[in-house]
């Protein structure tokens, strides 16, 4: 184990409180009678409900379906009945509503018929399938679909797989938990992204404040038919950051705007290899996880969790305690303070921390920044956080970009460290905010201008092609009294109004070449009488003359629109 | 003396051929100003800046016909950033045009619509699906909310619906700190 180690650059030490929540075994949590599962739990598309009000469901069973190729299904935690589907409180900063299925769970936690995976002769796209659909999604935090990372694409491999045992957040043990009691499955479930991804060099990083999860590891490490290098690393917050891991590991850095897998590299969380491992050697969907709840309670500890479990319930088995302050989901750098603890538990809850005014003392005020770039000496992402400050407060969001707002990975190292305790985080997420939802209004802006351009463009076409319709009719009409007036005249004289109303919308195009050929002839005819002096009586001769002169102003009058008519 | 005059007489002649020449060669087509100013405009369609939609409006500013407060739906935002690219003083809304009001969109009550299709001939950007005699429905993701369907109605069946703030749709907001005061 003497892999040579990098350095990234930044990073702070805050006190790590891991020792409170550690030191208890892990229990799994009791049966709620309430298990309300958001379908909202991963990014991408929210998962479709499959089930109805009124239904009972069996615990494994899929309730929302996978929507699309960036989403992932959510299965009924638990056996009972399906008593709601709509909106609920869900654990977002937000405190707004999102779309639940409530089940009322019957205690008999009833399995669904299930059986593992054959995944080594299971061609690789079933497989992601299989996985998308038994809801596999990164518990490391962004609970981003697992299918979708397992896919190596058009590399066909993805040459390092590194599996993230950090845990660098203050007060959070629960990957520490799962690498202690459950190393040997965690592997099992390393072998299948393996499998998947084809990698050939398998990294495991734990932070060195872990010592019996990294002695589990590589305990389970050896029994394994490939090699696989667990690697202390040293605890720095924020050692677990992907990019920061890849680099203290590899030496390699991410590209700005790149993703990992550019650079031939992914990255798993341990939770995630074990949720693998029970999905394809159990057959179990993903419906539970570790949670450490921990804080301001009497004992804090680790609990086995089903996916719905609300808050509460969890805060009242560690030991309610009085005088705290809400709670935060996640850890005290990167967690998001919840609105209500009725709220459940998703696949994203690593960390229930309750606070109190002891543990957490509210901020002190804050003081203008004094540019003392004490937050670019710890910006693990490079950047320049009191320029991004200043930008993101005066609504500068172009050239908060340009500053690479979007490689910010909001650990919060810099309002750590300020001086003037500036809540610098919160001024990134609402600049990164407010820029998508300016892209997505822009986006919706030129579909608008789209739309009401191509609507122009249809009435100018429709109003054109009635123009035309109706002004071949019209030729064509008069194509026809020209003819006819160049015919011997008492003939035409009787012929011509009823001639004129015959043509049809449909001869347009005909009409036009006849209305054409009239025109010459009618040129013709209207030279005759002047030229070959016949000898038909006067009068006759006087009637023709008329009549000549007549075509001859109808077919001026008729010039300046047959120019206009051939424009187009 | 003469020969001073006559370098600058023939550099004046040059530069002008060169300047004539290459407003011909490199002449863009339509306005350019009135494309940027367009650009900036929310596209909602709505003609409450008096003209038949946004591009006109954008022309009209362009030539300087048209004041840039003009537009409701744009807001304080859009004058702001009408304002920049224009170089002059951003104006507080011209009341006289209706004031910005939440993001709505349109929606037909399905039971009373009488298939008439004249909301789908007033619609701006197509965003009203039906056929004669059939029910009307309106596509919400495509719908501007510029209320043109409003009033056509003859049964008075479109209403428009805010619409709500969910959890897609949330934005952070900016952070509210307090600062100590400095003495
Ligand atoms: S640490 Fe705080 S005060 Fe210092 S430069 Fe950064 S934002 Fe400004
Ligand atoms: S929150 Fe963003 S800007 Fe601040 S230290 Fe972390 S990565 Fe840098
Ligand atoms: S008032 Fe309406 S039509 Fe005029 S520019 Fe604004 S959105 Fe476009
Ligand atoms: S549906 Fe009505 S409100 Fe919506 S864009 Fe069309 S006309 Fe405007």
């Amino acid at each position: 184990m003497s892999r040579k180690l990098f350095k990234f650059k930044g990073g702070v030490h805050p006190p790590e409180h891991k020792a409170e929540s550690n030191v208890r075994p892990l229990h799994a949590a009791p049966l709620p009678g309430k298990l309300v599962i958001p379908l909202r739990q991963h990014i991408g598309n929210p998962a479709k409900p499959v089930v109805e009000v009124g239904e009972r469901v069996l615990k494994g069973q899929m309730i929302g379906a996978a929507d699309g190729y960036i989403s992932a299904a959510v299965h009924a935690s638990s056996s009972g009945i399906v008593t709601a589907i709509g909106p609920a409180a869900v654990p977002h900063i937000s405190g707004l509503p999102d779309l639940c299925i409530t089940l009322s769970t019957d205690g008999r936690d009833e399995w669904i018929a299930h059986a593992p995976l054959d995944y080594q002769a299971m061609a690789a796209a079933d497989l992601r399938m299989k996985l998308r659909d038994m809801g596999i999604a990164g518990l490391g935090g962004a609970v981003f679909p697992s299918a979708v990372k397992l896919d190596p694409g058009a590399a066909h491999s993805c040459p390092t797989l590194i599996i993230n045992g950090g845990e660098c957040e203050p007060w959070i043990t629960c990957d520490d938990m799962l690498m202690r009691s459950r190393a040997g499955d965690i592997l099992q479930g390393v072998a299948v992204m393996r499998h998947l991804l084809g990698s050939t060099e398998i990294l495991v990083g734990i932070e060195d404040n872990k010592p019996e999860a990294i002695a589990a590891m590589q305990a389970a490490a050896q029994s394994l038919d490939f090699a696989v290098d667990v690697v202390a690393v040293p605890a720095t917050y924020p050692a677990g950051g992907a990019k920061q891991l890849i680099e203290t590991l590899t030496g390699r850095q991410v590209p700005s705007g790149k993703l990992s897998t550019d650079i031939g590299i992914q990255v798993f969380n341990v939770g995630t290899a074990y949720a693998l491992a029970r999905a394809v050697h159990h057959g179990e969907p993903l419906i539970s996880r570790l949670v450490t709840v921990t804080g301001h309670v009497l004992r804090p500890q680790n609990f086995e969790v089903l996916i719905g479990t609300p808050m509460h319930t969890l805060i009242t088995l560690a030991g309610e305690r009085d005088g705290s302050t809400g709670a935060l989901m996640g850890g005290p750098m990167m967690g998001m303070p919840m609105p209500d603890l009725e709220v459940p538990v998703v696949k994203a809850t690593n960390c229930i921390l309750v606070k109190s005014n002891a543990l957490f003392p509210p901020l002190p005020k804050a003081l203008p920044c004094i540019r003392c770039t004490r937050c670019a000496d710890v910006c693990p992402a490079a950047l320049q956080p009191q320029e991004l400050f200043r930008f993101a407060k005066t609504g500068d969001f172009g050239r908060a970009q340009e500053y690479h707002l979007f490689d910010c990975i909001e650990c919060g190292c810099c309002s750590y460290v300020c001086p003037s305790h500036i809540p610098l985080v919160d001024f990134y997420r609402y600049a990164k905010s407010e820029i998508w939802a300016r892209e997505k209004e822009k986006r919706a802006a030129d579909l608008a201008r789209e739309r009401h351009e191509f609507r122009e463009f249809r009435l100018v076409r429709e109003k054109k092609e009635k123009a035309e319709k109706l002004a071949a009719k019209a030729q064509a009409a008069r194509a026809q009294a020209a003819l006819d007036q160049a015919k011997p005249a008492g003939l035409a004289a009787a012929a011509a109004p009823e001639l004129a109303a015959a043509p049809s919308d449909a001869d347009a195009k005909k009409a036009l070449i006849a209305a054409a050929l009239a025109r010459a002839q009618a040129k013709k005819a209207g030279v005759v009488p002047k030229n070959t002096d016949h000898l038909p009586p006067g009068t006759q001769r006087e009637i023709e003359e008329i009549e000549a002169r007549r075509a001859k102003i109808r077919e001026l009058a008729r010039q300046p629109l047959e120019s206009e008519e051939k424009k187009p | 003396m003469i020969t001073a005059i006559l370098v600058m007489v023939v550099l004046a002649v040059a530069v002008g051929l060169v300047l004539g020449w290459s407003a011909v060669r490199f002449k863009v087509e339509g306005n350019p100003l009135a494309e940027k100013i367009d650009a900036i405009l929310p596209q909602t369609q709505c003609g409450q800046c008096g003209f038949p939609g946004c591009r006109p409006y954008a022309e009209a500013i362009a030539k300087g016909e048209a004041d840039i407060n003009q537009c409701p739906p744009g807001g304080e935002e859009g004058i702001k950033k009408l304002a920049e690219l224009l170089g002059v003083e951003p104006k507080p809304l011209d009341e006289a045009h209706g004031a910005p009001k939440p993001k709505s969109v349109a929606f037909i009550d399905e039971q009373l619509c009488i298939g008439c299709t004249l909301c789908i001939q007033a619609c701006p950007v197509d965003a009203i699906s039906g056929a004669a005699k059939q029910m009307h429905t309106i596509i919400a993701a495509e719908c501007t909310g510029c209320e043109l369907c409003v009033a056509p109605c003859p049964v008075d069946c479109i209403a428009m619906v805010p619409i709500a703030e969910d959890l897609p749709h949330w934005k952070w907001k900016y952070p509210v700190i307090e600062l100590k005061r400095v003495a």
